[in-house]
């Protein structure tokens, strides 16, 4: 199947929705690609209570009226693909799929947000749910007088670590660095709590078990000693990374792997533009992603019609 | 509550009902959090690509949903949701916490396939 849009939004999370709103009511006509459920990292947010407007709303149900005020104004929404090639260059942008549909488009907005990072050591796939868990409020219950180890030094790990002491006997925080990233008040908090142990310049290199997870092995980072620490779980809380991966040598990024753009959220391919976590920023928000969308919107709808424009001069 | 656009499977009479009248059954056990709603979400897209297959969802923490928790093929699991996939009313593969697109589908295919 090849089809052609005005533009196609890469990623249906706050921003790349919000584009999807602005655009298909501008009736440009607009398709949106997601590799994942509609709704980015905000459907993971239990209760959204500082989104202007709206007093109190899950993540998900924010996320599903999003998409479904973008269906109502014509927007097309795909979601779970994947996308296998990407082409930037020239006047016609293109994106074909695995399964072989291919769409082309005058202009793209990336909006593809980031993803928990994840250690990427021998053993994590493996025991994945069956002792390593990356979110504390779902999982925290099956380790309840249990020993764990909390991997992270920023305000999502120690925040969490505290939070598993309602359930864990004894909390490990293993650090890599000699100092903690997170406010504080909360490092404080959990220095405070008799539950919490700290284990700094220190990494996981393995998961060890045979159906469930038994022990980490664990790298002084100072010593490089190696040695086997016996854990009935872990909880890892290591930050984000963009979802960039792709676009490396299509546009321009900086170190961190974050797309660099201007104010009108254009990076330096013409006709492609960016929105949401995956660009280069310091705040990342619902509301600033939304921001980030219409400003992107707004753009790709002038840059459409200044085209057309020129398309239709040069034919007359 | 599960406020997921799936069938919901309410008690322990429920599920057993469904069992016995359904070839092919795919349960979520969960909550609305970050690992279960990506699970939930690939689930109602391929209730179109899997006719042959019901989807359904159980509230975790519902006093009823013994019915999961309990299942021998689930000792061991530390992490929501739990995914049971049924066949004739036997458990064929059972997964715990967040799974892709990719993971679910080759489940289906190799376990609740169409004869």
């Amino acid at each position: 199947m090849n089809t052609n849009y005005d533009t196609i939004i890469i990623g249906g999370g706050p921003a790349g929705l919000t584009a999807g709103i602005y655009l298909s009511r501008s009736r440009v006509k607009t398709l949106v690609l997601n590799e994942g459920t509609v709704g980015g990292q905000m459907i993971l947010t239990h209760e959204i209570a500082n989104y202007s407007g709206v007093e109190s709303v899950s993540g998900y149900q924010l996320a599903n009226i999003m998409k479904k005020q973008a269906l109502s104004f014509g927007c097309d929404i795909q979601s779970n693909i994947s996308i296998k090639n990407i082409n930037f260059e020239g006047d016609e942008k293109c994106v074909m799929l695995e399964d072989g549909d291919r769409f082309t488009a005058k202009s793209i907005i990336v909006a593809t947000g980031g993803r928990s990072r994840t250690l990427g050591v021998k053993g994590e796939d493996k025991f994945k749910g069956r002792g390593i868990s990356y979110c504390a409020t779902c999982d925290g219950d099956f380790f309840t007088n249990k020993e764990i180890v909390v991997v992270g030094g920023g305000n999502s790990a120690i925040e969490e670590a505290v939070s598993l002491t309602k359930y864990a006997s004894k909390v490990t925080i293993v650090h890599q660095f000699d100092h903690f990233q997170a406010f504080d008040h909360a490092v404080l908090e959990a220095k405070r709590n008799p539950k919490i142990n700290f284990m700094m310049e220190s990494s996981i290199t393995a998961f060890n078990g045979s159906e469930n997870l038994e022990s980490v092995t664990i790298k002084d980072l100072k010593t490089n000693e190696i040695k086997e620490f016996k854990t009935d779980g872990v909880f890892v809380f290591i930050g984000y990374i963009p979802n960039t991966d792709f676009l490396k040598d299509k546009i321009n990024l900086n170190k961190w792997g974050e797309i660099i753009v201007n104010s009108d959220m254009e990076t330096s391919v013409k006709g492609v533009y960016a929105a949401g976590d995956a660009i280069a920023k310091r705040f990342r928000q619902v509301s600033t992603a939304v921001g980030d969308g219409t400003i992107a919107a707004m753009a790709v709808s002038n840059y459409i019609h200044d085209l057309k424009t020129k398309q239709t001069a040069s034919c007359k | 509550m599960l406020y997921t656009n799936l069938k919901h499977i309410e008690s322990a009479e429920e599920h057993a009902k469904i069992l016995a009248e359904n070839e092919n059954v795919m349960v979520i056990c969960g909550r609305m959090g970050p690992m279960c709603i990506p699970v939930y979400g690939i689930a109602e897209e391929l209730e179109k690509k899997y006719p042959h297959v019901k989807f359904y969802d159980m509230e975790f923490d519902h006093p009823e949903a013994h019915v999961i928790r309990d299942l021998p093929e689930v000792r061991g699991f530390m992490g929501i949701p739990f995914t049971i996939y049924y066949k004739n009313g036997k458990v064929v593969k059972a997964t715990s916490s967040i799974q892709t697109k990719p993971q679910i589908t080759s489940i289906l295919d190799e376990h609740l396939a169409t004869k």
